[in-house]
């Protein structure tokens, strides 16, 4: 069983400090556990040798301040569990953020991004869970026994003999949750989560189903997926509930024994009926904490997951390597791919194989090719969100990998094949080029986008809330903020992914003369598979194989 | 809220016998606690009077007794109650599916948005939370408590009433009190992680162009201020959560300090045999176990029933595509289809998705439908598959409108590759054999040849048995679409609408793939929707969309 994760603690101060105030709290409510016993045990001794309810009112005042005094120090073991969770948490999600837009702010693909999202956000449930409850618990799993123990030994050395008689339970216990639960709770978990899966795909893919008229056996299919998955289920529980049992064993056997040896040293008088109540009470305390720890087990290992997730993500390598270099504008110089190749971690096979290719200042070109042939890595490596496998992209003879990624990024405008919108007003997101723009460049932008007439036609014009939650945007409306972005950018080199790619004629058209507009005076590369566009080009260039090669577009179609 | 938890105790259809042995054997559990601990103070005090040993006997089996029991009906309960939550997780799937088959795909278009249908599916998962967090635990209580207290009033009515009260209020004041005072605050917390998470989704996805604009450190402050108002309402949020465990350990204590002061008093009185002061204040102080659970389980009360409304509220929906009540048969093919005058709309008061539209497929021919996006193409490819009924007009069947026909019977005569159509995740054979199960590994090949992707599907290691992954998430987007035109061929309708097949192909490939469906198609009718020009100069007859004029 992992008690505390070590890169948990080593990472975050809080939980240091939540570790330290939760022994605190832990050895108090040790102490309050003690003083319980004992002054139940004393009331009633006394009642039992006849005092009046006057004789022992004071005790029961006490009585009740301890009861008290636990109830503050459980409320105060949730606060500040749930404390140093959310500060724990919002460190590590920060830092995964952070580090994904530094260093690979360009997911390799949508659902992976989906995930990371998930991750960071999630974490907060399972690692509450962790902090709130499972860490008081392991401090109270510890601390409350040995103080229960230490007290026994002192008033009757006898009891604790018989109360450890049940110790030899516990590691049977360990075993068995180290054997069956941790494992098979993981097994039954990842099952639980396929099941859950499945039931996802096959309602959103209800449509296709009822298109096929196969909607209606799926019903029939669910009650057999489930009924077998609760039969598996319950026989591994039989197992897995094993452990808990020997714990509650242990727990009930204790008490038992305790009070039958006490009872007959009683009869025979030679122990204190206070002392032997003492111990009676104590008795089950022995074991309280842990049987909660084994419940809160389970909450825990999600947080647990969870946290690992985080872990792996934040460590996981850079696609690039920083560099110190400053790479000069590309209005001064060319850029030049040499026998660049490029694969991608996940994908088997070459992307591109020792692509050469040129780009000048003031010319634009044309990168055209069949799907798949990695036109929009060109982008990507342009961008510095990878960097070559083998090869390089110079630039007036930097390359490229050594040149600081913030820097040159200064010099590039992109527009890629299918922007994000942002929350935020339209105005916002063309800002996004230029966060200190000015009311009339922003306006000029879209005019030059050929956005600003659809804009102006909306009732809050460029103060129209778009992204999430906002004015959806068709692509091509999303398309045209994105040119603007790029025109308010300014910068010296374009790079335009598929601009026209699934518009109907009448806005590619639009989009198409506002690429004419953006290429003068710029280096624009222009990604492209179809022929409109390419009009616009001063150089064709056909990727295939992973090679670029020199074609006029009549000899591309 | 208990008409929504009735109704979702019918979704989950469990039966009252497994429940109420699950209750049974927690209430038990508790019981032999509550026994144990009460014989074991008898057997002291009793013990203190230095009886003869044998006079003993009977507290001693008790003790021995109670121990030995406590723990197998845990074991048991948790069996039962488990078997419970797992049974109602399967039936509720189950039935769930069952009332949103026939709404499918219009009355659900508004799950699609955002991942409302992932929601959708977590919230019928938290439905087997409702025995084992939040009805199972009350139940115990009521058993548990009731027995406890009676016990106690047998000894000293008194006493009785001092635990009634403390576990009356325990066990239901303190879990309302307590989910009163965090309701607010938890609400709040909910949006302002809402709010983070929608900027967490939107940074991490759009991450490439925050990056390309030099704009991550602004995003980091941005996102680092909206996280720290999640920590500190999260931090008040807790002072509010803590209370319930807290109050209820306060009141354990006073009612156990209230049953030893009447105890204390009626012995006092000569009313109660000293030996039974200590059996009274540990039965109290076990008895307390049964409403342990409870301020957690109203908790997780109120988001079952939350879930489970949301849940409701689809499967509440009643299906405006039904079979007529005497269906005419299915024609045999050839025969004509086709839309006369027809408006369609997804909802009431969204404007029309196709208006005024006529369109006629004439047995064997190939047509196709050239319009804009947005225009309403795919909307026709519903109507010819009856997954949207006109609002004006009439989709018409052989001479018969299409609404006298069995839904199955539509469909097995007009299949669709549409552009929004699902790829399972599952092998690309299973995919392919949806069109059709008794296909042959032959028919398969030749549909993949057709759809131009046979050569990619031999190619690969595992051939046709390759994993698409998760909505065909391992495939491209051509290659996706290819599949499902595969699967399209593969069904041998004599119908064919294949929606917008070219669209992330390049003009050559697009053009060859228009005419080997056309080829694949022949003897069939072949419907084809695209925005693009390849494979018009192929077809019998092209008719032009416009959108629909805005009213």
């Amino acid at each position: 069983m992992h008690v505390l994760d070590q890169r948990l603690v080593r990472r975050a101060r809080p939980v240091r400090r939540l570790l330290a105030l939760d022994t605190v709290l832990g050895a108090l409510s040790a102490g309050l556990v003690l003083v319980q016993a004992v002054l139940i045990a004393r009331i009633v001794a006394s009642a039992f040798s006849g005092a009046s309810l006057g004789d022992v009112s004071a005790d029961l005042a006490l009585l009740a301040l301890a009861f008290a005094g636990r109830g503050v120090l459980t409320w105060g073991f949730e606060v500040a569990g749930r404390r140093a969770a959310s500060t724990v948490l919002s460190e590590l999600r920060l830092e995964l953020v952070e580090r994904r837009l530094r260093t690979q702010p360009l997911a390799l693909d949508r659902a992976e991004s989906g995930e990371v999202a998930a991750t960071a956000v999630q974490g907060v449930e399972g690692l509450e869970a962790y902090f709130a409850r499972y860490l008081p618990q392991v401090v109270l799993a510890i601390v409350v026994p040995l103080a229960v123990l230490g007290l026994v030994v002192a008033i009757d050395p006898i009891s604790a003999g018989v109360m450890l008689l049940t110790l030899p339970l516990v590691p049977v216990f360990m075993w068995l949750i180290g054997r069956y639960t941790e494992e098979r709770t993981r097994e039954r978990w990842l099952a639980l989560r396929l099941l859950s899966t499945h039931f996802l795909d096959v309602v959103r893919g209800l449509p296709t189903l009822r298109s096929f008229n196969r909607g209606r056996e799926q019903a029939a299919v669910l009650d057999r997926i489930g009924e077998r998955y609760r039969r598996t289920t319950m026989g591994t529980l039989r197992v897995a509930f094993l452990s808990g049992a020997v714990l509650e064993l242990a727990a009930t056997l204790g008490v038992a024994l305790v009070a039958v040896t006490a009872g007959v040293r009683l009869a025979d008088g030679s122990l204190g009926f206070q002392t032997a109540l003492t111990v009676l009470v104590l008795a089950p305390e022995l074991y309280l904490p842990l049987r909660q720890l084994a419940a809160q087990f389970h909450a825990s290992a999600d947080g647990l997951a969870v946290a690992e997730r985080m872990f792996e993500l934040i460590d996981e390598p850079a696609p690039t390597a920083g560099g110190k270099l400053v790479a000069p504008s590309p209005l001064d110089a060319p850029v030049r791919f040499e026998a660049v190749s490029f694969a991608y971690p996940s994908r088997p096979g070459l992307v591109l194989d020792g692509l050469d290719l040129e780009l000048y200042p003031d010319e634009t070109v044309a990168l055209v090719g069949p799907s798949g042939s990695g036109k929009t890595t060109v982008a990507s490596l342009l961008l510095r969100f990878v960097d070559p496998g083998s090869g390089r992209i110079a630039v007036g003879g930097i390359d490229l990998a050594h040149s600081r990624p913030d820097l040159w990024r200064e010099q590039l405008a992109w527009v890629p094949q299918r922007p994000t919108i942002f929350r935020g007003t339209i105005a916002d997101n063309i800002r996004l080029g230029d966060p200190g723009a000015t009311v009339r460049s922003v306006r000029d932008a879209a005019v030059l986008a050929g956005a600003d007439r659809f804009v102006q036609a909306l009732p809050f014009g460029y103060e129209t809330l778009v992204g999430d939650g906002g004015r959806p945007l068709s692509a091509g409306e999303s398309r045209r903020i994105a040119l603007a972005r790029a025109f308010v950018r300014n910068a010296p080199l374009v790079i335009l992914d598929e601009p026209t790619a699934d518009l109907d004629r009448t806005s590619a058209a639009v989009v198409a003369e506002a690429v004419e507009r953006l290429r003068s005076g710029r280096m624009v590369l222009l990604i492209a598979h179809r022929p409109e566009l390419v009009e616009h080009a001063d150089r064709v260039v056909l990727l295939e194989d992973g090679k670029g090669r020199k074609r006029v577009w009549d000899e591309v179609v | 809220m208990t008409a929504t938890i009735r109704r979702l105790m019918l979704i989950t259809d469990v039966r009252w016998t497994r429940l109420a042995l699950a209750a049974l054997l927690g209430a038990l559990t508790i019981l032999f606690g509550v026994g144990l601990m009460g014989t074991a103070g008898y057997l002291i005090s009793r013990a203190a009077e230095h009886p003869a040993v044998l006079s003993l006997t009977a507290a001693i089996v008790g003790v021995r007794f109670f121990g030995l029991a406590r723990p197998l009906a845990r074991y048991f309960e948790r069996l039962a109650s488990h078997d419970v939550a797992l049974r109602s997780l399967g039936r509720a799937r189950a039935q769930v599916y069952e009332a949103v088959e026939p709404l499918a795909p219009a009355q659900l278009e508004d799950t699609r948005r955002g991942d409302l249908l992932s929601r959708f599916v977590g919230d019928v998962d938290s439905l087997q939370n409702l025995y084992l967090r939040s009805l199972e635990p009350p139940l115990v209580a009521l058993i548990a408590g009731v027995a406890s207290v009676a016990l106690a009033a047998l000894f000293l009515p008194a006493a009785g009433l001092v635990l009634a009260l403390g576990l009356l209020v325990g066990g239901i004041a303190v879990p309302v009190a307590a989910s009163t005072v965090s309701r607010r605050s938890s609400e709040r917390h909910a949006r302002a992680r809402g709010a983070l998470s929608a900027e967490l989704v939107e940074t991490l996805s759009g991450g490439a162009e925050l990056a390309a604009f030099g704009l991550e450190r602004d995003r980091i402050r941005s996102l680092r201020r909206a996280d720290s108002r999640l920590v500190r309402i999260s931090r008040r949020a807790a002072l509010a959560d803590g209370l319930g465990d807290g109050l209820r350990v306060l009141v354990t204590g006073a009612t156990v300090a209230g049953v030893l002061a009447v105890s204390v008093q009626a012995h006092a009185e000569g009313r109660l045999d000293r030996v039974l002061i200590a059996l009274l204040a540990l039965l109290s102080l076990a008895a307390f176990e049964a409403v342990q659970p409870l301020t957690e389980a109203l908790r997780e009360l109120r988001a079952t029933v939350a879930a489970g409304e949301r849940v409701l509220d689809l499967t509440d929906r009643a299906p405006r595509i039904v079979d007529p009540a005497l269906p005419i048969p299915a024609p045999v093919a050839p025969f004509a289809i086709a839309l006369e005058d027809v408006r369609a709309r997804y909802a009431p008061g969204e404007r029309p998705a196709l208006d005024g539209f006529s369109l006629r497929l004439e047995p064997g021919k190939r047509v196709v439908l050239l319009g804009p996006s947005g225009a309403g193409k795919t909307t026709v490819a519903r109507l010819l598959q009856r997954f949207i009924d006109p609002e004006r007009g009439r989709v018409i069947l052989a001479g018969k409108d299409l609404r006298r026909y069995r839904q199955e019977d539509v469909r097995s005569l007009i299949a669709v590759a549409g552009q929004d159509a699902h790829l399972f995740s599952a092998s690309i054979r299973d995919n392919l054999a949806l069109g059709n199960p008794g296909a042959t590994d032959g028919d398969l090949a030749r549909a993949l040849r057709s759809a131009r992707i046979l050569d990619w599907v031999l190619s690969l290691p595992d051939g046709p048995d390759t994993l698409v992954g998760e909505e065909g998430r391992e495939l491209s987007g051509g290659q996706r679409q290819r599949i499902v035109l595969a699967r399209a061929l593969l069904t041998g309708a004599p119908v064919l609408v294949l929606d917008e097949p070219t669209a992330n192909l390049d003009p050559a490939t697009a053009k060859a793939l228009v005419q080997d469906v056309f080829a694949a198609g022949r003897g069939r009718t072949v419907l084809l929707i695209t925005h693009r020009p390849e494979g018009v100069d192929l077809a019998d007859e092209v008719v032009i969309l416009r959108e629909p004029r805005v009213t």
